[in-house]
């Protein structure tokens, strides 16, 4: 990280002067006062709504920080992945053990599951961040899939295929009461989510962001710029694993339950094609993107008799063929593809 | 002990089956065909299909194998036709376009077989036990085995020692460049992933009697597929043996010995090989 303060090729017009993109007050008043209307508007929710909205919108926040963290990787640095699930997983898992055996303080909780999210993407991307592309994709869904068959092999830990069950509601603070009402449980998962999306926005827009995007549109350039392509997708990969790992925290704080299937093949899969649909790179629509997927799989998935995986298949079809760029696409200027051929 | 080994050998050619498939899709088209392990299910399904619960006779069973061979093809030529359009968008569309098409697959599979687990019993003729090491090993087991050595042989000499095998091995290399020295690299690419997915199938009838047939199995096959590859190296036929016999053993023999840290042994013989030698061990010297 020493030549951060040089400007960047491939990115936002910056100002000679500064070195940082022009325009970013106004860009970011614009995006506070958007941010903090959504964010209110969310937090109104469990005034008007009944407890299974309020439980259906938890999840969507947990798997929508996923999916953010995901676009972070896929998106900003140019890394598709499709074992993101396997971080987020992990996290669920640490944070549901630790709520079992040592704390139900949530604070504690979401810090052990950033820690072991952090923690596996670290071991595993040292080995997989060195390559890219297609390569990429099959290293991440290997490495990601063979977590998914210890799960759920592995029964003294993580009690089998039978999934982690007795998980004991969060306290807010030691010595606090339980928190049982589904309102209070989905402001906490607001909170952590809002915080986790404001981390991943501050640096995606940071310097480092934008040495992420020039790897991401010319590794070469940037190498011969002086940047340490393989330390910057590596800084990035253990980021987003820590961020998927809070997100697992919330998933078992909501949930109280974990099993193998939540770091399966089939949630990295959603995950993938939420910021897909949303438009890679784009953040907000990684959360649309979210609620639009999980949206089909849990409400009309059911009320079509089980064939919930066809609509999804033909979800992931036509937004490969009618939406390139997503949602955040149908408004922006085209841009490079994220994963242009190496 | 010895008869675990067997196991994992005919474990290791039905892998073999997958992974060359998807090694040379990847390596000629630079596609990660995510449908693959689908085929392989329907293949499955297709021994189902034909020999029934009670197993059949060995015409029946050459019969399904034709069958999946002649689908098989069919569908992977069709599935080089609608990732070509998109080629130029990058691998992430494309693999999930082929993740799109397996959801649908597997999906329509479940809706024609159920979703119980649907075992197929080899041929009355291929069913009986002989005796190896002072135990008893099926039949039906070792004929899997040969068939699976025999085909990568037959695959070996396509690819290394005929002249479509040398251009294959080519785009693999440098696909620009063939296709710069007036070579249809299209109808090239359809060829092979007719034939990668044809394997497939035929591999899953010839795998029905060991591996069930039941949803799951795809993504199952399919991983481990891709771990072969990972550990083999791309577009390499005899990385794809090499890899698939590894990884039978690393199945069969970790779940025999350590049934808990099973996947650890297969996913460190990967990451010993990723530190290894990145690009595989008999790699064709590229590695993204």
């Amino acid at each position: 990280m020493t030549a951060v303060t040089t400007p960047v090729p491939d990115a936002q017009p910056t100002s000679a002067l500064t070195g940082r993109p022009s325009g970013l007050t106004s860009r970011v008043r614009r995006d506070l006062v958007v941010g903090a209307v959504v964010v209110l508007v969310l937090a109104a929710v469990p005034f008007s709504a009944p407890p299974e909205i309020v439980n259906a919108l938890s999840r969507i926040l947990a798997l929508a920080l996923l999916a953010v963290s995901l676009d972070l990787l896929v998106g900003v640095a140019g890394l598709p992945s499709l074992g993101h699930a396997a971080p987020f997983g992990i996290g669920a898992y640490a944070a549901g053990i630790t709520a079992k055996e040592l704390t139900t303080v949530a604070p504690v909780q979401l810090l052990v599951a950033v820690l072991a999210g952090a923690g596996m993407s670290a071991a595993v991307g040292w080995l997989v961040v060195r390559s890219r592309g297609t390569y990429l994709l099959m290293l991440t869904l290997a490495v990601a899939e063979l977590f998914h068959v210890l799960a759920g092999r592995w029964q003294d830990v993580t009690g089998g295929t039978n999934g982690l069950v007795g998980i004991p509601a969060i306290t807010l603070w030691p010595g606090g009461d339980p928190v049982r009402l589904a309102g209070y449980r989905y402001w906490y998962v607001l909170a952590v989510a809002v915080v986790g999306f404001a981390l991943v926005v501050v640096v995606s827009r940071s310097a480092f962001g934008r040495s992420l995007r020039g790897i991401r549109d010319n590794e070469v350039r940037m190498s011969s710029l002086g940047y340490s392509a393989f330390r910057l997708k590596y800084t990035v990969f253990v980021l987003a694993g820590a961020v998927a790992g809070a997100a697992g925290s919330l998933w078992a704080a909501q949930a109280r339950f974990v099993s193998p299937t939540d770091l399966g093949f089939e949630v990295s899969a959603l995950a993938l094609l939420a910021v897909v649909i949303g438009g890679r790179g784009s953040l907000w629509g990684a959360v649309l993107g979210t609620a639009l997927v999980f949206y089909v799989r849990d409400e009309i998935g059911p009320l079509l008799g089980g064939r919930g995986q066809l609509l999804l298949g033909l979800v992931f079809i036509a937004a490969v063929f009618l939406l390139p760029r997503g949602f955040a696409g149908l408004r922006l200027p085209r841009r490079r593809p994220a994963g242009a051929s190496s | 002990m010895l008869i675990t080994v067997i196991d994992g050998v005919a474990l290791g050619v039905l892998l073999f089956t997958i992974a060359l498939g998807l090694s040379l899709v990847f390596g000629v088209m630079d596609v990660l065909n995510l449908a693959h392990g689908v085929l392989f299910l329907g293949g499955t399904y297709v021994a189902v299909a034909v020999l029934g619960d009670g197993g059949g006779s060995i015409a029946t069973l050459v019969l399904a194998a034709l069958v999946a061979l002649v689908a098989g093809a069919l569908a992977g030529a069709g599935l080089s036709l609608v990732t070509r359009p998109i080629s130029a968008r990058g691998h992430l569309d494309q693999a999930l376009l082929t993740l799109g098409i397996a959801f649908v697959g597997a999906d329509l599979l479940s809706q024609a077989f159920g979703n119980e687990v649907r075992s197929v019993s080899p041929p009355a003729a291929l069913a009986s036990s002989v005796g190896i090491a002072g135990g008893s090993y099926p039949v039906y087991r070792l004929l899997v085995i040969v068939v699976g050595l025999l085909l990568a042989v037959a695959a070996w000499y396509v690819v290394e020692r005929t002249r479509v095998g040398a251009l294959v091995q080519a785009t693999v290399a440098d696909a620009p460049m063939v296709r710069a020295l007036g070579v249809n690299t299209t109808r090239l690419v359809t060829g092979v992933f007719a034939a990668g997915a044809a394997l497939a199938a035929f591999g899953g009838v010839l795998g029905a009697p060991i591996i069930s047939a039941s949803p799951g199995v795809d993504t199952r096959v399919l991983i481990l597929g891709l771990v072969v590859v990972v550990i083999g190296g791309l577009g390499s036929v005899s990385g794809a043996l090499v890899g698939a016999l590894l990884i039978g053993q690393a199945e069969t023999l970790g779940v025999s010995l350590l049934p808990t840290y099973a996947s650890f042994l297969t996913f460190g013989t990967m990451a010993l090989v990723l530190l290894l030698r990145p690009a595989g061990l008999l790699a064709s010297g590229r590695t993204a």
